[in-house]
């Protein structure tokens, strides 16, 4: 199996701040809001160095989706940040009507998305962003894996004109992609080819799946492993030449299984090719209190839940 | 500059288009678009400095943003007469593969349309977003909105005047049409709105009133006032009382014309009450 080596654990919005930073440096037209969570999002360096070309919008999501897409008239490509929650439920009808259906060319960047963000609890973790966004004629949504992808992701974005969801996280995870690999936005990423079983993971469960590969190896199942960084536009075409291959699918994703990843695997395979599936997410369940790791533990998001998928799966080829 | 008559002479024009508009469709929203008529006709006739065609970024010149996107009549006919778009196009009005959809939208890429609006309190956000860009590109043209009073009771409005006033957007003027109305009633009745003048003065905005927004001269005055005003730190608010429904003598002095539209007779009379004056579409 394809080895992948922890660089060193990183979140995933820290990666996000990195690449803000560097769009600060290089992309005049960037221009970066905040509904009062700087310090959560890692954009100070961004702040400190662009001050002109940002906007503290205080605690008014509503607002600042429309202030970003008002900054698109003009030229801007604004990015706006806060936690996901209140990037998207908070805040659905600002974005449909406002940026996706006027097709402003806004990034809603999210931190602090699912169920790691932890202690906080439900009030603040949020299991149905993907599915919210995903539904919004024309918008992209993208779920990258760890520090390095989520930087390449929020680079890429300010290149690609449209609306974008980038949905990253809170804790410090395996940092395993390479430093400089280009994002290609849905563009799936084979990361271990198999034969037994495809694996389709993103964000944080892309980690999960590869441990989970390895552990299967040993028990002699060969494992496809696939990084979806783009859930919408899906890379229908990845998909389908694996399952063909492996004919079983289990999808992992940190969201509930109505409306995530899960479900746009299985309307691509149920139009094209039906295969067996299972699904690692939360079940139509809100999250709560506890540290990461006790509740992707909990709720079922880690590397056993997917080799317990992938042997439930298999048995139903 | 077109003069007081030629003005006044769109106006009798674009109420007819807004009349017709609505009644090919049976639906449409009358009252608040004849309410606001004179204030469309001026704002793009004589105060915005415009540039010739359309280009969505509008760099170099002043721009609109119509926030309680219901009263699309007036601003399809003001648009269209103003030489966005083909004036015969307004006969596509709420039909099917219009470019003019039922609220203002981009989507369909009518010309002089910049945001989607219909969803209520959304556009002095957008606004501001606009002015600050024009900040930030050193232009120093000005950004206009208009909203509905009873449009004020969307809380995100009140999140986009704390921010306009804190952040000194004084490239910015929002007009407020105050008729009183909204689609169950008065707004004294529906959820009173006290007294809007001192309530964006309060939020820290230079406002000024429009005490008859259905005269010609006194909007063109109250829009030049305002324009006078920017540049000083504050946003600027005009407070501009019209009638719904102005110009039809029974569409006025009631709610009852909000997204009513005409039956073949009453536009027969309330289009005898505005005679053809540059040739209906």
């Amino acid at each position: 199996m394809t080895k992948y080596i922890d660089q060193g654990k990183q979140d995933t919005r820290s990666g996000f701040g990195a690449g803000m930073t560097e769009l600060g440096r290089t992309n005049p037209n960037v221009v970066a809001l905040c509904a009062d969570l700087v310090g959560s999002l890692k954009i100070q360096t961004f702040i400190d160095e662009n001050p002109e070309r940002f906007f503290q919008i205080g605690i008014a999501e509503a607002n600042m989706m429309g202030i970003a897409a008002g900054l698109t008239i003009g030229g801007k490509i604004p990015f706006t940040g806060t936690f996901a929650n209140f990037s998207t439920g908070r805040v659905y009808d600002q974005i449909r009507q406002s940026i996706a259906y006027s097709d402003k060319n806004v990034k809603i960047c999210a931190s602090h998305a699912g169920i790691t963000l932890g202690e906080d609890g439900a009030t603040h973790q949020i299991l149905e962003d993907i599915g919210l966004m995903k539904m919004l004629p024309g918008m992209t949504v993208i779920n990258p894996c760890d520090f390095n992808q989520t930087k390449a992701a929020t680079l890429a974005i300010a290149e690609h004109h449209g609306p974008v969801y980038l949905r990253f996280g809170r804790p410090k995870v395996a940092n395993f992609t390479p430093a400089d690999q280009k994002f290609e936005i849905g563009k799936a990423l084979m990361l271990n080819e198999g034969t037994d079983v495809t694996i389709i993971a993103t964000g944080h469960l892309v980690w999960q799946s590869l441990i989970a590969a390895e552990n299967l190896e040993n028990q002699g199942i060969s494992a496809e492993v696939i990084n979806i960084h783009t859930i919408k536009p899906l890379d229908n075409e990845a998909i389908l030449a694996s399952v063909k291959k492996t004919g079983c699918v289990v999808t992992a994703e940190e969201h509930n299984y109505l409306g995530g990843l899960g479900e746009s695997v299985s309307r691509v395979l149920a139009t094209h090719h039906p295969t067996p599936q299972e699904f690692v997410a939360t079940q139509d369940t809100f999250g709560e209190s506890g540290t990461p790791d006790q509740l992707m533990d909990k709720y079922g998001l880690n590397n056993k839940a997917i080799e317990a998928a992938v042997l439930k799966v298999m048995k139903r080829k | 500059m077109p003069s007081t008559q030629e003005l006044q002479d769109l106006v009798i024009q674009v109420r007819r288009d807004i009349l017709r508009m609505v009644h090919k469709v049976n639906s449409g929203h009358p009252g608040g678009s004849l309410g606001c008529t004179e204030f469309f006709v001026a704002l793009y006739n004589e105060i915005m400095e415009l540039k010739d065609g359309f280009n969505m970024d509008g760099n170099g010149e002043d721009l609109f943003f119509l926030s309680n996107g219901h009263i699309s009549p007036v601003f399809y006919s003001v648009l269209a007469r103003r030489g966005y778009f083909p004036i015969d196009e307004l006969n596509t009005f709420r039909l099917i593969d219009s470019r003019l959809q039922g609220h203002p939208t981009t989507h369909e890429g009518l010309p002089g349309v910049r945001i989607a609006s219909g969803s209520l309190g959304q556009g002095m956000s957008v606004a501001i977003g606009a002015a600050l860009a024009k900040k930030i590109n050193g232009d120093n043209h000005l950004i206009y909105s208009l909203h509905g009073d009873g449009e004020l009771q969307e809380g995100q409005n009140w999140e986009a005047i704390m921010y306009a006033a804190g952040n000194k957007v004084d490239n910015y003027i929002a007009t407020i049409d105050l008729n009183g109305q909204q689609i169950d009633g008065s707004t004294d009745d529906v959820l009173p709105l006290g007294d809007v003048a001192e309530k964006f003065r309060v939020f820290g905005w230079d406002v000024l009133e429009i005490e008859n927004g259905n005269d010609l001269e006194q909007v063109i005055a109250g829009l030049k006032e305002a324009k006078s005003r920017t540049g000083k730190g504050k946003p600027v608010c005009i407070v501009m009382t019209t009638m719904m429904g102005n110009g039809v003598d029974f569409m006025m002095h009631t709610h009852a014309w909000h997204g009513k539209a005409p039956s073949d007779e009453q536009l027969e009379t309330a289009l005898a009450q505005n005679p053809e004056t540059l040739g209906d579409y």
